[in-house]
């Protein structure tokens, strides 16, 4: 029986997911035994031309990592997602948009303006990319066009499951492996993590007290936490109690906060929103100027709150501007 | 268009018929809660205290359960701004969902600012059984503050399976069958 | 996560399948009957338009108008519909939820399904009275429709649960409302607690010389009162009691009662009064409450002769005995029956009681709150209580009307309305002053043959007898002057009332002797912490806050708390009583019923969801939330949870969530507004 055929495809991405899959360590030789890695541009030399000579739907599956913003990113998710039967959006980029999502903090204009323009690194005035198709000796160029806002992967192509983590866990992506394998994948749409907050599988978890207050935010850089002590207990913003399990804690086990990679349990329709009602739920005033000394304490919200997911957010970015008011930073 | 700006395209209409001109009228979603506030819309409506369409209430039995994702929710499918209704502090029905409530809006109100939401939009009164006329002066303030800020552009980025063929007409040699058109003069 | 088409927002799978499904009872087939309301609703908005947007939208198999729903042929038309199988949910687009949400479920239930697949939409007072445009008023009650269909979709069957009443009652104040309350309620063979603050029950009523309009003397009709309550087996009374706390829910209520001490043994002593004249105190010298500080008591007292119970109180704060310990205590040595005990503690008190009824009274305005008059600065001034006690044949003046300089007044003004409808002080009428100052002033001239004129604003004199009773004063010889007074000055030794006589157009300066201040009723000064106390509401004058001023004068907010008396608002002696038998046929209901249904919409934690993060844990202000640690799960006693929903909001991962406002029913109920039209 032939092995099925899978591929990996990074858009947006630092990287770190493809890391994951070596992080298999041993498992990973097991891993190329059961499956055949048709392409994975960052350890093969397959190219396009390969995928598209596939028939439609002969991958079993496509592990796809990194947020969706160029037009060269939209046509190679949507190449594969009509190559495979099985689409993963993998790693917290594809799943929620991912850090590269912070960037529906600004418009367009502003970050190529940015980037080519105002860096403090660059001489001269700078110039951007030029539109259209280049000429060159070996041939026409054509640049992909950066789109106005960062995407999930569902948000572009239709989407069968998906492995939050930033990157994935380990042993979360060999239980994926297994089951593509077997045969035994869940219903489509599941997340393939467990479905409760991290606190079930945080060492600390018992040392929370019941009745939890805060009354001092405090960031990880100001002080070394206590390693024994829930550390939303000592002030920081630690967003375990909303970010699925499935990581091993291995965030907190090292004395730093959850950041939320994993993301919102199924229950949840937006991450930041719902990490954020539970913070200020716990905020030890009730005076007016009491809760603002304290929401002060959380200098950015945003990038607390939607760090990975700003993209998935029922707002998706930063709104626009109303038309004809100019531009606004 | 891989991108929309959401805008209620029955905006204007509704500003013809609401106002009998051309010009927007803002919809807003106030979730008052059952004791004081909601108490306080009905005494509006007994003592016929007129006020703005735009309003639509949801009743809550507790500002206290006011979920922040209830606000999201409504600024994207279309509401211009978000009212809150909760009983004076001191005097919450359930002793102290309205602090939780002033909490969690306080909190909820600095993100939204990060991401372009003027604080005009996201509004917190106390109200209590009796004051109906709160209501209608509540409600008539936050429409006319909406009118003067405009509506609310949420973008959101839908690409239907419709789509996706456009995507995949892509050739050897690249023609550009790209969901993304610059506009004229942009640079892409 | 993977937007569904139409942009539906995924807040987790619904507990009994997904939006359209509907309950167990198959795909969800809709009802919607838009009410025209007579022509409330129907002028503003254009009914037929909004029954026939109502059709078409996704799930509703009928929609219908009809012109009062909530009488019997609209509750009909919901029943058959069910009955025939056309529906299984039910939404009605009529007036408020507040008014008529209770009716409907009914209905609902009566027609043969769960009562809370059901959905109001309130197109009356949030939309028809409050709306001027009729086709803005047409949309906006087309976006509540499309709202509430889209949220019942999302409804659960939900079981009701009854928890049974405790077959006890309490009774908060021993004034002439909470005696007749509790003699109502021992006669039908309940238990009742009588708590009081005061060392003897009776209330204000129990100070008056005689009530209008039948001029009965005021004792002589409380005391047989008050010896039946002390008499009656079923009836505990608590004088010089407070109650220190309140727990628990309607049917179960679990109350702290404060006993403080009188240093008498309670059961030996039998008012005798020979301690009181072994006083180390020959001279009394603190001001006796019970005579508005007309005269002086001793430290050891009882408050009046007829005190219930009958029994003497020692104030610490005036014994000297508690500060030096050296008194000799010639009390203790006169009393027979060695019933003294200054040792005695405070004593708590642990209660179970179903039901509670709050008579706590009121107070009367303090007059020196208008330094105009003088009350306070002239000894000539008097409130109209201090009157009653000189008129009281037990009071300080054995019943005559002699001033606090011994001289005996010949001409005597009354003045109505001080802190009554008065933008300064209380903008409400007290209701009871008009009377009473006619009673007084008939007193006055009967007692002591004084000239007496009356300075009014308005003669309100509503009752049965009242009128007729105010033509009798007149009659007698009574002066009226239609004026506000202005100021009260002095004159070479008599008292000068200026006002202007509005029917003459004049201002008069009227010399007198004595000047009668009309108080008005206001709440008892602690009424907001008692309130809080008992989870009610107060309005802004301080009364407590009756749960609706027409339909429901008794009952509050709060299940099982009811009111009786003054303490809701000014009222006289018969519309009191006829409260208190009101107050005490509700709970006599409640605990003759035996069990009342518990809030349908608690909060709950989803099996398994629950990760132990506890933030709901310490959100709870009724402890209704307890963790297990080594489940490590948070779970919801439904019996304690009041549904106010604030753990829900709080929870991070949404593994709380409530009956009835779950955030997909919620997110619904937003989308159908904003979307749908």
């Amino acid at each position: 029986m032939t092995k099925p055929k899978v591929a990996f495809y990074w858009c947006a991405a630092c990287g770190g997911c493809e890391e994951a899959v070596v992080d298999l360590n041993d498992d990973l030789l097991a891993a190329v035994e059961l499956v055949d890695v048709v392409f994975w541009p960052v350890a093969m030399d397959f190219k396009r031309e390969d995928v598209e000579a596939f028939a439609d739907g002969e991958l079993a599956a496509a592990f796809i990592n990194g947020a969706v913003r160029t037009s060269e990113q939209e046509e190679m998710v949507a190449l594969l997602r009509r190559k495979s039967q099985a689409v993963v959006a993998f790693g917290s980029c594809a799943v929620l948009g991912g850090i590269p999502g912070l960037a529906n903090l600004y418009d367009r204009e502003s970050i190529l303006r940015e980037v080519y323009h105002e860096c403090p690194s660059l001489e001269g005035s700078g110039t951007r990319p030029a539109a259209g198709t280049t000429s060159v000796e070996e041939g026409d160029l054509r640049l992909p066009v950066f789109g106005a806002d960062v995407r999930t992967l569902d948000q572009v192509i239709d989407v069968d499951y998906y492995l939050p983590g930033c990157a994935p866990p380990a042993p979360l992506i060999w239980a994926a492996l297994s089951a593509l394998v077997e045969g035994k994948l869940p219903e489509k749409g599941t997340v393939l993590a467990p479905d409760v907050a991290l606190c079930s599988e945080c060492p600390r978890s018992a040392t929370k007290p019941d009745k939890l207050s805060v009354d001092h935010f405090r960031r990880p850089h100001e002080f070394v936490a206590d390693p024994e002590q829930c550390l939303l207990a000592q002030g920081l913003v630690c967003l375990g109690p909303a970010t699925r399990a499935g990581c091993q804690a291995v965030c907190t086990v090292a004395n730093m906060p959850c950041t939320g990679c994993m993301g919102p349990t199924t229950r949840v329709a937006d991450y930041g929103a719902k990490a954020l009602s539970a913070i200020a739920s716990l905020i030890d005033a009730n005076e007016d100027d009491e809760i603002l000394a304290r929401t002060a304490e959380i200098v950015d919200p945003v990038g607390t709150f939607y760090r990975y997911s700003l993209p998935a957010s029922l707002l998706h970015r930063r709104v626009a501007e109303p038309a004809g008011n100019g531009a606004r930073q | 268009m891989p991108s929309e700006t959401k805008v209620r395209p029955e905006a204007a209409a509704v500003g013809n018929v609401a106002t009998g001109e051309g010009r927007f009228e803002p919809t807003i979603v106030a979730f008052f809660c059952n004791w004081c506030t909601y108490t306080a819309a009905d005494m509006a409506g007994l003592s016929r205290m007129a006020y703005s369409p735009a309003v639509r209430v949801v009743r809550l039995m507790c500002s206290g359960r006011l979920d922040p994702q209830f606000v999201l929710a409504a600024f994207r499918q279309g509401a211009d701004g978000v009212l809150i209704g909760g009983c004076h502090p001191g005097d919450c029905h359930y002793q102290e969902g309205n602090y939780k409530a002033l909490r969690r809006v306080t909190l909820l109100r600095s993100m939204l600012r990060q991401l372009g939401i003027e604080d005009e939009r996201l509004r917190l009164e106390w109200i209590s059984a009796s004051e109906g006329e709160k209501v209608q002066r509540v409600c008539n303030e936050m429409a006319e503050d909406l009118r003067r800020l405009g509506p609310l552009h949420v973008v959101l980025s839908k690409l239907g399976p419709e789509d996706l063929d456009g995507l995949l007409a892509v050739g050897q040699n690249g023609s550009p069958a790209i969901a993304y058109e610059p506009a004229e003069g942009e640079v892409p | 996560m993977q937007l569904p088409e139409n942009d539906r927002l995924p807040a987790g799978p619904s507990t009994n399948g997904s939006g359209m499904n509907g309950s167990d009872s198959g795909p969800a087939k809709i009802g919607v009957y838009v009410c025209h309301c007579g022509l409330n609703i129907a002028s503003k908005v254009d009914v037929s338009r909004v029954v026939a947007f109502a059709g078409m939208l996704p799930g509703v198999s009928v929609a219908r108008e009809y012109k009062f729903m909530c009488a019997d042929p609209g509750q009909e038309l919901i029943q058959q519909d069910i009955r025939d199988g056309l529906i299984n949910r039910v939404v009605v687009a009529s007036c408020s939820p507040l008014m008529h949400e209770a009716t409907f479920r009914r209905a609902t239930a009566a027609g043969g399904i769960n009562p809370f697949l059901f959905q109001m939409a309130n197109i009356r007072e949030d939309v028809a009275w409050v709306t001027d445009n009729g086709d803005a008023a047409t949309e906006k009650a087309q976006a509540l429709v499309a709202a509430a269909v889209r949220r019942v979709a999302d409804h659960e069957p939900i079981e009701r649960r009854e928890v049974p009443v405790h077959p006890e009652v309490l009774v908060v104040g021993g004034g002439i409302a909470g005696i007749h309350a509790a003699l109502t309620m021992a006669e039908a063979g309940k238990h009742v607690y009588l708590v009081e603050r005061q060392a003897t029950i009776g209330g204000h009523m129990a100070r008056f010389d005689k009530t209008f309009p039948t001029l009965d003397c005021s004792a002589c009709i409380l005391t047989p009162k008050m010896s039946s309550v002390r008499a009656h087996p079923n009836i505990t009374l608590w004088a010089y009691s407070d109650v220190e706390s309140v727990s628990g829910f309607s049917g179960d209520f679990k109350v702290r009662v404060r006993r403080r001490p009188r240093y008498i043994n309670e059961d030996l002593c039998t008012g005798c009064l020979s301690c009181i004249d072994a006083c180390i105190y020959k001279r009394p010298r603190w001001d006796d409450e019970w005579n508005e500080g007309l005269s002086q008591r001793r430290p050891i007292y009882m408050p009046f002769p007829q005190a219930t119970p009958p029994l003497v109180v020692v104030d610490p704060d005036a014994c000297v005995d508690f500060k030096t310990h050296k008194c000799p205590r010639p009390c203790e040595a006169a009393c027979e029956r060695q019933a003294m005990d200054f040792s005695q503690q405070v004593r708590i008190e642990e209660i179970n009681v179903g039901a509670i009824i709050l008579a706590t009274g009121f107070r009367t305005f303090d007059a020196r709150r208008i330094p105009a008059y003088g009350y306070g600065r002239y000894p000539g001034v008097y409130t109209s209580l201090e009157v009653e006690r000189l008129l009281n044949a037990s009071g300080p003046t054995g019943g005559e009307l002699v001033m606090r300089d011994g001289s005996r007044p010949e001409r005597v003004a009354i003045v109505h309305c001080v802190g009554s409808r008065d933008a300064n002080t209380n903008v409400y009428c007290s209701r009871v002053c008009c009377m009473y100052s006619l009673k007084l002033a008939h007193l006055v001239r009967e007692r002591s043959g004084a000239e007496v004129t009356e300075f009014y604003i308005d003669m309100r004199t509503p009752g049965k007898g009242y009128e007729e009773f105010y033509e009798r004063v007149q009659k007698e010889g009574t002066r009226f002057i239609r004026g506000r007074v202005a100021e009260i000055t002095d004159h070479e030794g008599a008292l000068v009332v200026h006002a202007e006589d509005t029917l003459v157009g004049k201002v008069r300066s009227l010399e007198v002797d004595m000047v009668v201040l009309a108080v008005g009723m206001e709440a008892q000064p602690d009424a907001d912490d008692v309130r809080r106390l008992f989870n009610i509401g107060c309005g802004h004058e301080g009364f407590f806050t009756e749960r609706h001023p027409k339909l429901a004068p008794v009952s509050t907010f709060t299940d099982g708390i009811f009111l009786a008396g003054a303490c809701q608002g000014p009222r006289d002696i018969p519309d009191t009583v006829a409260q208190a038998g009101a107050a005490a046929a509700e709970v006599l209901a409640m605990v003759d019923r035996g069990s009342v249904e518990i809030e349908p919409a608690t909060a709950f934690i989803e099996a398994g969801a629950c990760s132990g993060c506890r933030t709901c844990v310490g959100m709870c202000p009724f402890s209704a939330i307890s963790f297990d640690p080594v489940a490590n799960v948070a779970s919801v006693n439904a019996v304690l949870c009041k549904g106010c929903g604030t753990c829900v909001a709080a929870c991070p991962s949404a593994a709380a969530q409530q009956h009835l406002f779950t955030d997909r029913q919620i997110f619904a109920e937003l989308e159908g507004m904003l979307n749908a039209v």
